[in-house]
Order: C-alpha cells, then structure tokens, then sequence
C-alpha cells in the first residue's frame, strides 16, 4: 500500500513537472514578457535593465526551475492587466468555483447515481423509460444553450431567481462563502443545475449499465438463491460492486466540472476562476493563464491520487499485501 | 396425497421461454422425486434442460421463462407459482443451490464472515454473535482449516476449491431440507473434484439432506449419485438406480451417451459416436489427403532427429513487483522443464490447472519469452531468434488450438476471413483466388461444407467452432499443431467427434501433436506419449501405455488413483 501511494507521487510530480513546462513555456515563449509589462515610452536601455533584473537572460534551465520553485510556492507573478499578484487573485477567485463545482457535483451523484439504480432494477417501468429519454436530452444539450434557457425561463419570465454573480457572500478568513446567505444561495441554483446535469445524465447512464452487468453475475444470482431480500441484494451486494468503476469516472468528472465550469461561469458571470480565465485570454494575461493551467493540472492529478486510494479501500482485490490467495 | 410424502415432487412440469419465434420448451412432461439423504442425478448434454429444472425449482427462472404446466411439492406443500415473499423464505431456509464457478458465485467485496452471518440471520434469528459463532461451524464442517482466522478473509483470498466449500457453507446456512447443485465440481480439479463429491456426500447422509446433482460428467454421476435421471432434449428418457444406469441402459440414447464417455482403462482406436444425435457429423468421404495439396507441401523438409526439443526451458514471473529485489515475488510457472517430440508423435502433457502445462504451448509458440533454457524447432533454436520476422517462418510451422471455442475466434469476421487470415499474412496463396479455394478444401476437411463460409462464429455450435478453429490451424499447413484443452469446454458427444477429427488429421497428415488436457482418459486414447506436470516441474514421461499400467511418480499414481472409475454399459460393436 504504502509503495504504491509512493509510486503514485512519484508519477503526480512528474506530471506537474509537465504541465509546468508548457505553462512556463507560454508565459516566456508567447510574446515577448517585456513587452507586455512596459509601456510604448520605455527605452531601450530601460527594457536591457528590466530584462536582467527579471532574469531574463539566463538560461533556460534556470529560468525553468526559478518558475516551478516559485510555482510550487503559489507565486505565478505579476498580472498584466490587473497589476497586482496572480496569487492574491486567484485565492478572491478560487471559493466561488470551488463552492460552485463542489455543489454540482454533489448534485450530479445525489440524483444521477439512485436514477442510474432505479432504471437498473425497474429496467422496465415508464418511469425509468423517461429518465432515460430525459438523460438524451442532458448529453445532446450544449451547457451554455441549458444556462440560457434556465436564465429566461427562472430569471426573465418568472423572475424567481437572479440571473448573475454571486449573490452575498460572508467573509471566513480569507475564504469568501455564498452559502450562508439565502441570495448566495438563491445565485448557485441554476449554475449548479446548469453545471451538474451533463456530469449527471453521464453518471445516471453509467451506474445503469454497471448495474445491469452486476446483476446478471453469478454472486447476484446466488445471494437470490440464498433467499436474501430483494433490498439486500440490490444494495449491498449489487450496489458496491457497481460502484467501482463509477468511482473512477465520478472522480475524472468532478476534475472537468472544475475545469469546465468555464463556460457555465461565463453565462452567470460567475465570478470565479473560470472567468478570470476567460477574461484573461481576451487580454492576453499570460502569467494568469499559466497559473490557471497549473492550478487545474494539480486538481486533476489530487482527485486522482484520491480515486486510486478510494479504489484500494472500496475492492479488497487490490490490497496486494494481504496474504494468502493467489 | 400420500401419508409420508417424499422430500420433493415434480410431477409434469413444463417450462416454456417465450420468444418472438414463439415459445421454446425448454422442460416438458417431467416427473421426479427426490428423498432425503438422497442424491438424484440429473445427466444429460448442454441445452437439455438439466439447469432450467434447479431454477423452476427454486422460482429463479430468467425471465421470460415460466413454468406454465405441472406441480412442485416440497414435503407435501406446493411450492410452484408462490409469490415472491413466499417463495423468499423457502430459498436458503429449506432450499440450497450450489452453482458452477466457485470464482464468481461469491461477492468478491465482502467478507466470508459478511455474507455467511447475513444469510444466517435472513432465515434463523440470531445475535450477530451466534450467527458467527454457527457460520465458523459450519466453515469447519465443510473443511475449511482455521476457520475462526479465515472467516475474517475475502473470497479472493481462497482457492478454487475452497472457494466451493465456502458456496457450500453457504448453502447449508439454514439447515435446508434440500440442495440443488448445478454442475458443483465442473469447474475445479481432478483432485479438488473428488474432495468436494466426498464432502456433499458425507453432507448428504450425515444430515439427512435430499440432492439434486446436476451435471453433464457422466464420471461424477456414477460415483456420488444414488439415482439417476438422463435428460434428452427437456425430457428424461430413462430414470433408475445408478447401478442399472450405467450398466443396463436401457433407452438408445443412454446408451450412446455412456458409451461416448472416453475410456480409461483401454484405448480404442476411435472414440465412439453418440449416434443417438440426429445431426451427428462426419466427414464427408472422397478427399484423399495424401494426394490432396495439405498433404504435400511436406515433402520438402527432410525430418531428422526431433521436431520440438525443449532444454530446461524456465519461465519465471514476477508476481509482486517491488524497488526492492528482496521484496519481490517470482513464481516460476515452468521451472526447468526438458523434453522432445518427434516428429509425427502426440506427446500428451497432463496436470491441474497452475501446473505450468499452458505455459509451456506460450513459450513454444513464442508467445511468453522463456527466461532461461533453449527451444529448438526442426533444429532451430528458437530463443536465439530475436526478430518476428525471424521467427515468422517457424511461427507458420506451428498452429494452435485453445480451449474455448466462444473466445478464441473474432465474432465480428466470417468464418471465410478468418480462415484467409493466416493464409494472406503468411502469403501462402499466389492470388485471392486460390486462398479462396484453400478454404473451401478446409472447411471440407474438417467437415463443415462451403456453405459455413459467408457465417460469422456465432451462428456455430461449440463443437461447430472447435472444427473452426481446426481449420484455421491447418491452413498455413502446420507441421506441428498444439491443442491447449480442445474438448474440454465441449459436451461428451461433440468431444468424440472432434477428437477423431483431430485424431484422422493427425494420421493423414502426419502432424506432429501437442496435446494438452487435464482428462486422463482423454489423453490415454490419444496420446503416444505423455508427460505428467506438477508446479512447474516435469515430474514423469513415459509412452502413454506404460504411464497407465505402471505409473513411477507418486503424483502419478495419485492422479490415477483420482481418475473417475467409469466403468458403465459399453456397446457391444465398439469393442473389436
């Protein structure tokens, strides 16, 4: 267990080490970095001057790793655009996505993953007929096109709910919380609706199909024999058994909703990571870009570590150091 | 009804599956009873009904079959057409089912201690304590050593074997007055077999428990069944003491079906037919190999010495990877292991399953590099070569069979390409046209006709398949072919005929044979030679007959000593 938690660090920094070197390569290779921190009346001389300070003219290897060391410090530099450190903005950032995708992933498992069981063991009820006709609509639906009916439906024609921001948010320490106030509240509805329904229509068709393919194994068919009940079976044995691929594919999910939520942000305007991002594009804010690729590369690769350990605790299979068997 | 009625009653059960062809009857007209500490033998070959009997029985038949005629009585009471709740509380509590594949009839995510206590307390109600206190019980009663340590374990940590008298503890968890065993030692070892039928036995009488043992091994029948009933088609033809069974049949289709079973204490010169079956298949006569193009390609290599050689061939796998060489696990699947086949010979390598036999048909057809020791083909050194295209040549020179006739062909391609495939990658025909012809010849030769051409597998029975894959073995003209357990997932009848074709082929063609199998009386009837495995080790070589009659190695008198002691009714033409 512990050479393989081991191994599985050792593999997260390397792909860290990666997705650092790309994120370096764009903050020093695209454009020129001088050029877009100065103004059109700096000289020349100034522009040498700024250049060895900054360390620009040494080499490669030594900018890199002066880049990765500060990067694993949280220290991404200077904002072009808003002057002040990427570090402080992301963190202002960071608890409207987190809390956003937090809550739309919880929505994608609480409904997705009992729909996926009931159309698995009422494979034949209309109802489950129409959970699946329904999930073909959130699968086929692009998320902006969801967003915007949600807006015009919630927000223009009945106006029950608002149709942007945030809402109030409460101060905890750094962290700045919408979920204690009821506008905050009120605002994450149909984000998080808009954010969760792909994750969940995914979640819901793969828990079915797992499920089915778990039913129709001989230990299901046994633990019938055995006379257990019904609810037992599906539950505890059938259930659990389902839930080891579904793991993998919920912990790759909650990554893209985090990553994703790009778009969804942009819609609400969300004032979250994602649409630091995206305004950061439009003005070529390459530092914040770099850190927003880093950032996400390093909840990927969390998750990760975290879904494979999730893994080892859930399946018995996989503790390779217990004894016995083959 | 009768003042002391018996145990369990089927009287003109008819079990029918709807299907958009209309029905098909799966059961009709059935009639059986079983009494208790008695053990009633259902035989019969795959897709008689034996299966769908133990299903209707317990009410777990697939749906959309039903029981649409007859009645089942347990101990007098009706116990057919009962609602779900019902017939819940007799499953487990009065009724015990024991299924096939110990490796997949066991939750592999909890623990044995889990799932035993929860079926206990589902039927008796008992504190936690007591149902544990029973469930270590009962794990000792079926044998398991150390029960109190064990039970904390999960089902991938025991063996196959242990895994079945663990099904079996489970089975018994409420004292049921019956069991149903659905092919309860198909899927284990000689040896483990006869553990496990000794075991059900001892339950049996012991606890006064009735049986129903349903398998296609006319062997397990003969020496645990009191009573047998042979089922053809989704009837019983015949029912009767074992005794009478198999020494008096009395139906033809008993006959056939005992007669069919290979024998191990003679060998005969082909294995006899269930001719019984309508649609039995034989070659079709007017294809004379040893004019015919399959036959001559042959001429050109002059046989010297041996074909196949191995030299302490080893293969060693790391079964625990670790930074640490001290930490790390090896098994050494085959562990020094020299023989050779001549040309022309069968060489039989018999032993349990893990005993490297497979290994070795990897190692010779490249498929696993040997981690030490040589591989010599028709004096080549096999190990030496290290390109594929080096070794392309002598991989055309040998073919394989395996095991699973479902597996082992591509289901998306026609029987056509998948016989063309070999043919085209190993350019052994000058334009389509002649690989074409090829083809057809095959498919002749192994007794399918040109019409099977244009189907896919799936539209091919088991043995259908087999003779498949016979005939894309044989079309890149193999000197030495390898069969990895051809006929062990393949019904009595069908295994005759497959093993005389490979048996004709092998004579005509002069193909050089490795033949594995873990049958004993199989290998005797087609084997020259034959090696007997253990663990990785070679333990015994000997010509077939002398290895029957006067076996050296302890393992091999054990193995014999295990063999089935099948002596039943034998047809009076076979025996000239």
């Amino acid at each position: 267990m512990l050479t393989f938690i081991a191994k599985r660090l050792v593999q997260s920094v390397l792909v860290m080490l990666t997705v650092a070197l790309i994120a370096f390569s764009l903050f020093r290779y695209v454009g020129d970095p001088i050029n877009n921190m100065v103004g059109q009346d700096t000289s020349l001389e100034e522009r040498e001057e700024l250049k060895e300070r900054l360390g620009l003219n040494d080499s490669f290897l030594v900018q890199f790793g002066r880049f990765a060391a500060n990067a694993a410090q949280g220290n991404f530099g200077f904002s072009y655009q808003h002057r002040r450190p990427v570090s402080g903005l992301i963190a202002e950032r960071l608890p409207a996505t987190l809390e956003l995708s937090i809550v739309s992933a919880f929505l994608a498992m609480a409904i997705g993953i009992p729909m996926g069981v009931y159309t698995a063991i009422r494979r034949n009820s209309w109802l489950s007929h129409s959970f699946m006709t329904l999930s073909l609509v959130g699968i086929s639906l692009p998320t902006f096109l969801i967003g915007i009916l949600l807006i015009l439906l919630f927000g223009v024609v009945l106006r029950w709910l608002p149709t942007f921001g945030r809402g109030d948010v409460v101060q905890l320490g750094w962290w700045s919380t919408g979920l204690l106030t009821a506008s905050g509240l009120k605002s994450l509805i149909m984000p998080s609706i808009t954010l969760a329904l792909f994750q969940m229509t995914l979640i819901m068709r793969l828990v079915r199909s797992e499920m089915l393919e778990v039913l129709r194994t001989d230990f299901v068919k046994f633990a019938r024999a055995r006379g257990l009940a019904e609810k037992y079976v599906n539950f505890v044995v059938a259930l659990k058994n389902t839930m080891v691929p579904v793991i993998t594919i919920t912990g790759l999910q909650l990554g893209s909703i985090i990553a994703f939520a790009i778009i969804t942000e942009s819609v609400f305007q969300w004032p979250g990571m994602g649409l630091l991002f995206i305004q950061a594009v439009g003005n070529v804010d390459i530092p914040i870009m770099a850190a927003y690729l880093v950032l996400i590369a390093f909840f990927f690769v969390v998750i990760n570590l975290i879904v494979d350990m999730l893994y080892v605790v859930v399946d018995p299979r996989l503790r390779v150091d217990s004894a016995g068997g083959h | 009804m009768a003042p002391d009625p018996s145990l369990l009653t089927i009287e003109g059960m008819r079990v029918e599956f709807p299907s958009r062809r209309g029905h098909v009857v799966a059961v009709e007209r059935l009639d059986l009873a079983v009494e208790p500490g008695e053990i009633l033998g259902v035989v019969g070959e795959s897709g008689a009904g034996k299966s769908t009997i133990g299903n209707a029985v317990i009410g777990l038949l697939e749906p959309p079959g039903e029981m649409t005629e007859g009645t089942i009585l347990l101990k007098g009471d009706r116990i057919d057409h009962l609602d779900e709740a019902a017939q819940r509380k007799i499953r487990g509590a009065r009724i015990g089912m024991i299924f096939q594949d110990p490796l997949t009839s066991l939750d592999p995510l909890q623990t044995i201690e889990r799932q035993l206590v929860d079926t206990i307390q589902r039927h008796l109600n008992l504190p936690e304590a007591e149902a544990r206190g029973r469930a270590v019980d009962l794990l000792d009663q079926v044998g398991i050593p150390d029960p109190g340590v064990r039970i904390a374990q999960y089902p991938h940590q025991f063996s196959g074997g242990m895994r079945q008298r663990v099904v079996i503890a489970l089975a018994l968890c409420a004292d049921p007055e019956l069991v149903i065993a659905d092919e309860p030692t198909t899927a284990l070892d000689v040896s483990v077999q006869a553990q496990i039928l000794d075991l059900m036995k001892a339950l049996c009488r012991d606890r006064q428990v009735g049986m129903i043992l349903i398998t296609h091994d006319m062997g397990v029948i003969s020496e645990t069944a009191d009573r047998v009933a042979v089922m053809y088609r989704g009837r019983v033809v015949e029912t009767g003491t074992t005794d009478q069974i198999m020494s008096r049949p009395e139906h033809d289709y008993t006959k056939s079906l005992i007669s069919a079973v290979p024998r191990p204490d003679k060998r005969l010169k082909r294995f006899p037919l269930v001719t019984y079956i309508e649609d039995a298949e034989e070659r079709p006569e007017g294809l004379n190999l040893a004019t015919h193009w399959l036959g001559k390609v042959r001429e050109e290599h002059k046989l010297t010495g041996n074909l196949v050689e191995l030299k302490n061939a080893h293969m060693r796998f790391i079964t625990r990877h670790s930074l640490f060489p001290s930490r790390r696990l090896y098994l050494d699947a085959v562990n020094e292991v020299s023989f050779a086949i001549q040309p022309g010979e069968v060489f039989g390598l018999v032993g349990e399953s893990g005993s490297g036999k497979s290994t070795i048909a990897r190692m010779i057809t490249g498929i696993y590099k040997p981690s030490g020791g040589t591989i010599n083909f028709d004096g080549t050194d096999m190990t030496a070569l290290h390109s594929r295209a080096a070794a392309a040549p002598f991989r055309r020179q040998m073919q394989m069979i395996f095991q699973d006739p479902f597996s082992s062909l591509n289901p998306r391609m026609r029987v056509e390409d998948i016989i063309e495939e070999p043919i085209h990658f190993h350019k052994m025909a000058y334009d389509q046209q002649e690989a074409k012809q090829i083809m057809h010849d095959l498919l002749d030769v192994v007794g399918l006709g040109a019409r099977a051409a244009r189907k896919f597998p799936h539209e091919f029975s088991g043995g259908q398949r087999q003779r498949i894959s016979i005939a894309r073995a044989l079309a890149t003209r193999p000197r030495f072919l390898i069969c990895d357990e051809p006929t062990s997932a393949l019904d009595v009848s069908i295994q005759a005929q497959v093993l005389n074709l490979l048996k004709d082929l092998q004579s005509e063609l002069n193909l050089t044979m490795l033949f594995i199998s873990h049958d004993l009386p199989v290998i005797r009837q087609i084997c020259d030679r034959v090696g007997v495995m253990r663990h990785g080790k070679l333990l015994e070589v000997a010509p077939t007959e002398t290895l029957f009659t006067d076996p050296q190695h302890e393992y091999t008198k054990h193995l014999l000593k295990l063999m089935p002691k099948f002596r039943g009714f034998r047809m009076p033409e076979l025996e000239a």
